[in-house]
Formats: structure tokens, C-alpha cells, sequence
């Protein structure tokens, strides 16, 4: 890959791919930022449009804004804590040696292969209703009231069951990291007089750094566009208590009917979503490189 | 002080026994040399002193007192590894003062330690250094500074030079000889390489197969060797064995010979034989004789002018021939 001639053939071959992403990624974004400056309600054709920022003040000053912009961070650094921590501990302890290690390892992967809307309907109907659900029963077998979850506290219910999605991704990326540590060195801190918890947060725990900061990034970028867990549970209720951002556009465009508001929605998402991933790249990028 | 006895120690993994009971004493400021071809049970046997690896019977006793369950940390020594298992992510004062900050130890005086042992290794102008932008032997001596803070009774180093290139191991050899001479702390030395044992220690143990072999100084197995398989590790290039009718004339069944107990001659000689391969060192030549008793090594001076199929004469220096029986063990 040296020659002009290569270099040149090189572009030309890649151009097709680079192209074709580059179109899938314009044109949609193209079309949003033009439908966010149209009145452009299903409801009443023939009153289009163009109507400048006035979509972008309408969606900025709903009042659910503000509580999509607190349910989504919620959400998001609420899953980051459950699965990073999580994950931490139970990395450790499928390190450890025991019987059916392999099976064990197999079995924790498995709720990544859940689709969301399935797992999310399990959690609403068999774990957290409070009639039939497993909680409930629980709760009865103790002489204590049934808990209705989704109604009660829909967030933290949600944040449960999409922490439960993504935790096996968190103890499979930091046991594999765990893995790879040199076992001469938890020796070398054994020599050196340190003890379990010692020899976790000087040796382990940076050596861990980098795998966290993975966990971090990718985590924040899926967790982010949550959709499918609120839909099927709570429907973003009661009232906007479990509405995130994401939820909030859909609301807008698809059951409110206004297109133009759901695209000014869309693109503050973006804006925003693009914000948080600098800010992250700044602050925990870092721990990336070398 | 740093006497350390084994009593029996044996080591098991399952059913396969790597280390049948082993009686050894190693006395206080000795460089002591654990050597072997690999997988002899050398570097096991310096875990189980370490503490690293439990021991399936025996005793284990550190200056006088039994050690055998007592933990790593807590029997005093210091342990130097292969791959020097220094912390990526700590500067090297940061690595050095390890020990020190487990020990919990006012910072002041954590911070003289480091700086002495950072003189002592050389090590002061990168102490701010992460490991990662160190050299080999830079790596080398902050893993000796992390050892040699915590003041041990003694020492432990798993094959500390293997990483090393040729001309820098020749280097850290005489630092950590005179590291030795400094302290006078106990010594103990892992490496498969016997020119590493000769040069560095008072005391060799030649293992092999979980075995020892002799216990010894170096000249003491060089000049006599309790069997042929310490004849035949000790000493470069290796000792020329001679079984059959030759071995059978000097009552045994084998006999041995360092090429450097043989005279060559062109005129005369016990054995006539023809020169294969000679390397020439400057200072000395290494012949490979073919000879009726089969392929034999030969030292000579550095000015012998042999070549590639000249005919030669070899007599072997009879007072250093090795006499060895049907077992391998040496006859007096």
C-alpha cells in the first residue's frame, strides 16, 4: 500500500462503501432537519409549511422536555452504575476457579440474546405484575402488600430490566480483561504484603481501566436510544414519569400525529447525544490511548 | 539474617509428584543457585519457599522458625520474576514504594527508601518514568528496587536474566553479584543457564526431574561430580563421555573427559581421529574430533591452525579423567 497507483485503486475501491454510508446517514438526517422547519401535521393535510425554529420552541418548551431530558439521564447513569459495578463483581467471581465454570459463563451470556421487547414483557407480565407476578407472589407468601412496580416506580423498574439486559455484556467484556491480567503480578503485590482488597484497587482495578472505559462508551451510545423496554411496560406513564427523550419524539410524531415536532425532537436528540459523546471522549477517551 | 531450611518438603499437583522430598539448608548472606534443565521443579521449588504454592508435606523454616503456613508476605523475603510483573499504570518510585505503602509506612521515610534504592540501582533520573518507556535492564532494576526496599532476609530471583539480551545479562550477572557483595542478604537463584550458576554462586544445587542432583560449590561439581548427569550439565562445552571397551579398560562403564583435559597433536597420541566443525573464538578453539570412540569436543589455543578433515591425535589428561558405573554415579 505504498505506490501512488495502490494508494489511488485503494481509494477507488472503498469509495463505493464510504458512498453508500455516507448517502444512508445524509439523506435521513437531510430530510429531519427539513421536516423540523415544516408545519407538518398528519391531522390536517394541507396546512404545510414553512414555520422556521417555531417547532423547535414548541418541543423545547413542552413541559415533558424537561422531564424526558431527567428520565433519560436517569436511565442511562443508572444502568451504567447497576452494570459496570455489577459486572465488576461478577467478573471476579466467574474468574474464580470452580465446577462447571463453562456453563456457568455460557448461562450468564444468555440474557444478551433476549430480544428486548421479549425480555421486557417477561419482566412486566411474570416478574413485577402485581397479581401474577413473581414479586407479588412473594410478597403475599410473606404477608406483605403486593408492589406494583411499573405503576409505582416505573423508572427504576425500567432501569432494572434494562440493566439485566446489559449486564452480561459488562461481566463478559471485564472478565475477559480480568483474564488477561498477569497473573505474575497479583504475586508480585501478594509478595509485596498486599492484601485481597489491596491488590483489587492497585493492581486489578487499572488494569481493568480500559475495559471499563469500553463498557462506558458503548453502553452510553445504545442505552441512550432505549425504546422497546418502555414501550411494552409503561408506555412512557404514568403520565411522562418514564419518558426519556427517544420516547418522546416517537409520542410527538407518531401518537400526537405532528411530524415537524417529532424531527425538531429528533434533531435536539442528536445534538444532545452528540454533546454527551465528546464530553465522554474527553473525559474518559483518554484512557484509550497507549 | 537469613537461614532458610527445608525439611522433606515435597510438592505434588494431583497424582504427579514434581518434588520428591527435598532436605536442603541454606545458610545465612549464601548465593545460593538452583539449576536444571527446564521443567526440573527448579522454579516451583523457589514458590513453594516464596509461599506462593502450598506445600503437600514437609517443613519449610525461615530462621529457625516454621514458615510453612505462614503467608507470602509475611516470611520476609523478596522475590524478583521472570517478567518482572512490575505494575504498568505506577511510575517506577510509585512501583518501588509499593511494598512500602503496604507496609504502611509514614511517607517521608517511604520516600528516603525509594530514593536510596534509586541510587544504588542507578535508577534515580527515571524514577518519574512509567515502566513501559524503560529498556529491559532499566525494568530489571526497578524490579530488584522493589525487592531490595522492604530490607528481606533474603532474596528470591525466578530466572531473572532470561529476558535479557546476551551482552546486558552478562551486565546485570555482575550487578546483582555485587549487589550480593553489598548487602550480604541471602540469595536465591533460579536459571536453566549453568554459566549463569558458575559465575554467581557459593552454593549450586543441581536439580533435575525434582531431584537434587549435588549440592555444592561450583568448582566442587566442576572437579567432582557425584554422577554423570552433573558431569555432563557443569561446565561449557560439555563433558565427552566414552562407554564400551575404552570405558571398560579404566574399570567402569563410562568415562568422561572436558574438552579442555584433552591435548591435541598431529604427531602423536591415545587416539587418532579427523577435525570437523572448529570454531574459533580468538582465544580458544573448539574442535569437534571424529574419533573410533565417537564424536569428541576439544579445546586447544586460540593459534591452533586445524582444519576441516586434518588428521589429529587426542590424549586425554589422565588425572582428570571422570569415572562413572553402570548408574551414572561417579567411581572414586
Amino acid at each position: 500500500m505504498s505506490t501512488q497507483a495502490s494508494r489511488t485503486a485503494a481509494r477507488l475501491m472503498i469509495s463505493p462503501a464510504v458512498i453508500l454510508l455516507l448517502g444512508w446517514m445524509i439523506v435521513p438526517l437531510a430530510m429531519t432537519l427539513w421536516f423540523s422547519m415544516q408545519r407538518y401535521n398528519l391531522l390536517m393535510p394541507g396546512m404545510g409549511g414553512f414555520t422556521g425554529f417555531d417547532n423547535y420552541s414548541y418541543f423545547l418548551t413542552d413541559p415533558a422536555f424537561f422531564d424526558a431530558i431527567k428520565n433519560t439521564l436517569v436511565l442511562v447513569l443508572g444502568v451504567l452504575a447497576i452494570t459496570t459495578v455489577g459486572g465488576l463483581l461478577l467478573a471476579l467471581l466467574l474468574d474464580q476457579p470452580f465446577w462447571g465454570q463453562g456453563i456457568v459463563r455460557v448461562l450468564v451470556i444468555a440474557p444478551f440474546f433476549v430480544m428486548p421487547t421479549v425480555s421486557a414483557l417477561v419482566w412486566k407480565n411474570m416478574f413485577m405484575n402485581p397479581v401474577n407476578g413473581v414479586f407479588a407472589h412473594l410478597a403475599k407468601s410473606i404477608g406483605l402488600q403486593p408492589y406494583d412496580f411499573l405503576a409505582q416506580s416505573p423508572l427504576a423498574s425500567i432501569v432494572l430490566i434494562v440493566a439485566w439486559q446489559w449486564l452480561p455484556f459488562a461481566t463478559l467484556i471485564l472478565l475477559t480483561a480480568l483474564q488477561s491480567l498477569d497473573s505474575e503480578q497479583l504475586e508480585a503485590a501478594e509478595m509485596d504484603g498486599a492484601g485481597p482488597i489491596s491488590r483489587f484497587f492497585y493492581v486489578m482495578l487499572p488494569h481493568l481501566a480500559r475495559a471499563i472505559t469500553v463498557v462506558i462508551l458503548i453502553q452510553t451510545i445504545f442505552l441512550l436510544s432505549t425504546f422497546a423496554e418502555i414501550l411494552v411496560t409503561t408506555n412512557g406513564g404514568p403520565g411522562t414519569a418514564s419518558t426519556t427523550l427517544t420516547y418522546l419524539v416517537y409520542v410527538q410524531s407518531l401518537l400526537q400525529f405532528d411530524v415537524g415536532s417529532g424531527a425538531a425532537g429528533g434533531i435536539v436528540a442528536v445534538v444532545l447525544a452528540n454533546i454527551v459523546a465528546i464530553f465522554l471522549m474527553r473525559m474518559i477517551g483518554k484512557n484509550l490511548e497507549n | 539474617m537469613g537461614e532458610i531450611v527445608l525439611k522433606g518438603v515435597t510438592k505434588r499437583f494431583g497424582d504427579v509428584e514434581v518434588i520428591p522430598p527435598i532436605d536442603l539448608a541454606i545458610h545465612d548472606g549464601e548465593f545460593v543457585v538452583f539449576v536444571g534443565p527446564s521443567g526440573c521443579g527448579k522454579s516451583t521449588l523457589l514458590r513453594l519457599i516464596a509461599g506462593l504454592e502450598d506445600v503437600s508435606g514437609g517443613k519449610i523454616e525461615i530462621d529457625g522458625k516454621d514458615a510453612t503456613e505462614t503467608a507470602p508476605s509475611d516470611r520476609g523475603l523478596a522475590m524478583v520474576f521472570q517478567s518482572y510483573a512490575l505494575y504498568p499504570h505506577m511510575s517506577v518510585k510509585k512501583n518501588i514504594a509499593f511494598p512500602l505503602k503496604m507496609a504502611k509506612l509514614p511517607p517521608a521515610e517511604i520516600e528516603a527508601k525509594v530514593q536510596a534504592a534509586a541510587k544504588v540501582l542507578n535508577l534515580s533520573a527515571y524514577l518519574d518514568r512509567k515502566p513501559g518507556q524503560l529498556s529491559g535492564g532499566q525494568r530489571q532494576r526497578v524490579a530488584i528496587g522493589r525487592a531490595i526496599v522492604r530490607s528481606p532476609e533474603a532474596f528470591l530471583f525466578d530466572e531473572p536474566l532470561s529476558n535479557l539480551d546476551a551482552a546486558l545479562r552478562v551486565n546485570m550477572r555482575l550487578e546483582i553479584s555485587e549487589l550480593h557483595h553489598t548487602l550480604k542478604t541471602t540469595m536465591i537463584y533460579v536459571t536453566h543457564d549453568q554459566v549463569e550458576a558458575m559465575t554467581m554462586a557459593d552454593k549450586i544445587v543441581v536439580l533435575q526431574a525434582g531431584r537434587i542432583e549435588q549440592v555444592g560449590s561450583p568448582l566442587e561439581l566442576y572437579r567432582t561430580p557425584r554422577n554423570r548427569f552433573v558431569a555432563g550439565f557443569i561446565g561449557s562445552p560439555k563433558m565427552n563421555f566414552i562407554e564400551g571397551a575404552e570405558a571398560a579398560k579404566h574399570g567402569a562403564h563410562a568415562i568422561g573427559i572436558r574438552p579442555e583435559h584433552i591435548r591435541i597433536s598431529t604427531t602423536e597420541g591415545m587416539w587418532k581421529g579427523t577435525v570437523g566443525v572448529s570454531e574459533h573464538l580468538g582465544s580458544d578453539t573448539f574442535l569437534h574430533v571424529t574419533t573410533e570412540h565417537g564424536l569428541l569436543n576439544v579445546r586447544a589455543g586460540g593459534e591452533v591452525d586445524l582444519h576441516h578433515g586434518d588428521s589429529v591425535f587426542l590424549s586425554p589428561d589422565m588425572a582428570q579423567l571422570h569415572r562413572f558405573d553402570k548408574e551414572g554415579g561417579a567411581l572414586k
